[in-house]
């Protein structure tokens, strides 16, 4: 059994709540107390139907208002696959929390009300899966039931979308669109008869089976997060490199070259929690000893030089700007790069993208919600890629150094 | 990779960023499965090094005594050492009150316990065993979650966490609660201490005790609790979570074997916190008890 992470988005009232509601109750994830709960709830809210949005809307704030305003997590399960759903609101303030979200996910399900089609918000939303680069879309076609299950409606929308996926530049992107109801579960688990037309997947078949796994990158990373040194006699002279394999694989007998030394040197043996490997994979933990005697310290990388690696002080990026005090010419952050961290400078701020019409202006400053491009000086070397080319190498997080806040993501151009 | 192993490697690597980002790291260690399993992660994280940081227990008072001969126990095999916060001593000081009445319960008294060791200790970063999938507050909890000075949750000023990027810049004074197993369920714990042969305590497998029934739930007899000895009855019974004995529910069970355990649980219709007085005494309870510092 694998285990699928999907983000969801969409706009305020598009039903998403209710959809992922439905998705926990007809995959009998909702336990019994959930469920009396929401009946419960559903009654005294004067709702004759189930009101699924309450098994996902978290925060009593959010519940008062019957809006939902931070990242949420879920999880359920089918007998073939596992299930994490990150929830991300669909106000345009929160654009930051689907960034979030989608940051960890395989795919996104994209949702849209039948009644209003394409707005504004979706290709936001589209556009940010693209930023992100994800390469498999659910557009999920909700409140069916709103226009009489109508297949030309859908037929529209579904036009309407391609056009938009047409005006962009995406590359070896595959959609999916699925025209349903979460408020009456139509082509949820099952195929809807109400709309006899539709010949495609139900929304469970194509999470079921949708097959999101890339090709490990080519570039052999490994970033140390800690220096193991057992204090104790039988180890004096052990020095593991403990970190993730970020991108690629290692072997015993690899050389290797550390950053930002330079040195070269061989891995001696490779550890996974006390047990000896051969080899170690993309997204495993690993400890590595090494034939040399050499200094490493948290935030250096132990790597396979490649021509796509550059070692540089500046960089540009596409940046996602999260907080309410903009991103100014001059100004000073942190950058974060998993365990590597150097100070930078804004060197230029070039351009504001305008992520529903897909043109772009000039600009001084980024704003919270602001998708622009801007340049960095930093403080140390990094190693830089671009993240179209590696998702696992290519991305940071801007820190503010006042308020130690996340104030943004970037994206190496 | 299998799901397991995805979770383990995820949970290590927080574990270390932890390690790696925070001068003064603890383990908030409550003698419970979740904690069993992230002492154990932690174990393996450091390896062959030793676990590079204390544990840190706050003791209601209330606790089961199986939970807390495991504690002693696992401190000896995994050689850590344990601070115990005792909430007793923050009664005797003054600083809380008992409540009072027949739902008394000590678990809300433990933020106060809980954040006065946080300061003696000089904690920057407690690692906690919560979960995502146990409440509807907690699915919104962070992995790195930030408290001020105060030890409180402010929900509208969680930072977002993009990629792995875990941003644990604090301000003196500030500390975070990390949660290394935010993404496991349930029944992934369950199966990990399957994996790893892992000890929990006792009551976690079926066994014949005192209880009484409160709200359609069977309650353990304990001398915290007023009870009319007319209602108290024998049942088989096991613990599906290890809290304050004051507030946590049995389940009726002839599970004797964790296989079995795992099997009940996976056909289960409750939820697992259905059996936490503590969370049934209002919709939001955990979320503001999440507010003012809780774990």
């Amino acid at each position: 059994m694998d285990l699928l992470r999907i983000a969801t988005a969409g706009s305020v009232d598009d039903g998403k709540s209710t959809l992922i509601g439905r998705l926990l109750y007809e995959t009998g994830s909702l336990k019994e107390d959930q469920l009396e709960h929401i009946e419960k709830k559903s009654a005294s809210n004067g709702l004759d139907h189930l009101d699924f949005s309450l098994a996902t809307d978290g925060l009593l704030t959010e519940r008062e208002q019957g809006i939902t305003i931070d990242v949420s997590h879920l999880y359920f399960k089918t007998k073939k696959r596992r299930f994490i759903i990150a929830d991300s609101p669909g106000h345009i303030e929160y654009t930051r929390n689907m960034v979030t979200g989608t940051s960890n996910s395989d795919t996104t399900l994209l949702l849209l009300d039948a009644r209003k089609g394409v707005i504004e918000q979706t290709k936001r939303h589209f556009y940010i899966t693209q930023l992100l680069g994800i390469k498999k879309i659910i557009f999920a076609i909700n409140k069916m039931d709103l226009v009489a299950y109508a297949q030309k409606t859908f037929d529209q929308i579904k036009e309407d979308i391609a056009q938009l996926i047409r005006s962009q530049n995406t590359k070896g992107l595959t959609v999916f669109y699925i025209p349903l109801s979460a408020l009456k579960g139509d082509n949820l688990l099952l195929k809807s008869t109400k709309m006899r037309w539709y010949t495609g997947k139900t929304l469970f078949d194509v999470i079921e089976n949708i097959s999101v796994n890339e090709p490990p990158s080519k570039e052999n990373v490994l970033q140390v997060q800690t220096v193991i040194r057992p204090k104790l006699d039988a180890y004096h002279d052990y020095r593991g490199f403990a970190g993730k394999v970020k991108s690629g694989s290692f072997s015993v007998g690899d050389a290797i070259e550390i950053f930002p030394s330079g040195t070269k040197t061989k891995i001696k043996s490779i550890e996974q929690y006390g047990i000896n490997q051969e080899q170690v994979n993309q997204g495993e933990n690993a400890t590595l000893l090494l034939e040399d005697e050499v200094n490493i310290s948290r935030g250096d990388s132990l790597f396979t030089p490649s021509h796509s690696i550059e070692a540089t002080k500046t960089i540009n990026a596409k940046v996602c700007w999260m907080q309410d005090k903009a991103l100014q010419v001059e100004n000073k952050y942190l950058l974060q790069f998993g365990s590597k961290k150097s100070l930078a400078k804004v060197a230029a701020v070039d351009e504001r993208i305008d992520i529903s019409g897909g043109g772009s202006e000039n600009t001084a400053a980024l704003e919270l919600n602001d998708i622009g491009i801007a340049s960095f000086q930093l403080a140390h070397t990094i190693q830089s890629i671009p993240y179209q080319k590696n998702k696992n190498l290519g991305s940071f997080i801007i820190i503010d150094i006042q308020t130690n806040n996340t104030a943004g993501v970037g994206f190496i151009e | 990779m299998n799901i397991l192993k995805q979770l383990e490697e995820e949970a290590i690597y927080i574990i270390r960023e932890v390690v790696g980002q925070f001068n003064k790291p603890a383990l908030l260690f409550s003698g419970g499965k979740d904690s069993i399993v992230l002492l154990h992660l932690c174990y393996k994280a450091f390896l062959p090094a030793r676990i590079p940081f204390p544990l840190v227990h706050i003791d209601t008072g209330h606790n089961f005594p199986e939970t807390l001969t495991l504690r002693d126990k696992l401190i000896k095999q995994y050689n850590v050492k344990l601070h115990v916060g005792l909430v007793q001593d923050s009664i005797d000081q003054g600083k809380v009150a008992e409540e009072k009445g027949h739902f008394a319960s000590r678990n809300s008294l433990q933020t106060a316990t809980l954040l006065e060791t946080i300061s003696n200790l000089k904690l920057d970063a407690c690692m906690g065993g919560a979960r995502r999938d146990e409440e509807k507050a907690r699915a919104k909890e962070r992995v790195f979650s930030v408290r001020d000075d105060f030890g409180q949750w402010n929900e509208k000023l969680q930072r977002p966490e993009l990629f792995d990027h875990l941003n644990g810049a604090i301000h003196p004074g500030e500390n975070i609660r990390a949660f290394p197993i935010s993404n496991w369920t349930e029944l992934d714990v369950w199966e990990y201490i399957r994996q790893e042969k892992l000890e929990i305590p006792t009551i976690y497998y079926a066994h014949k005790r005192a209880v009484f029934k409160r709200e359609g739930q069977f309650m353990p007899v304990t001398k915290f609790h007023q009870i009319d000895p007319d209602q108290i009855e024998v049942q088989s019974v096991r613990f599906r979570t290890v809290g304050d004995m004051s507030c946590t529910a049995a389940v009726l069970s002839e599970a004797e074997e964790l296989d079995v355990i795992i099997e009940e649980i996976r056909t289960s219709t409750y939820s697992e916190r259905g059996a936490r007085m503590d969370d049934k005494r209002s919709e939001g309870a955990m979320e503001e008890r999440k507010k003012i510092g809780y774990f």
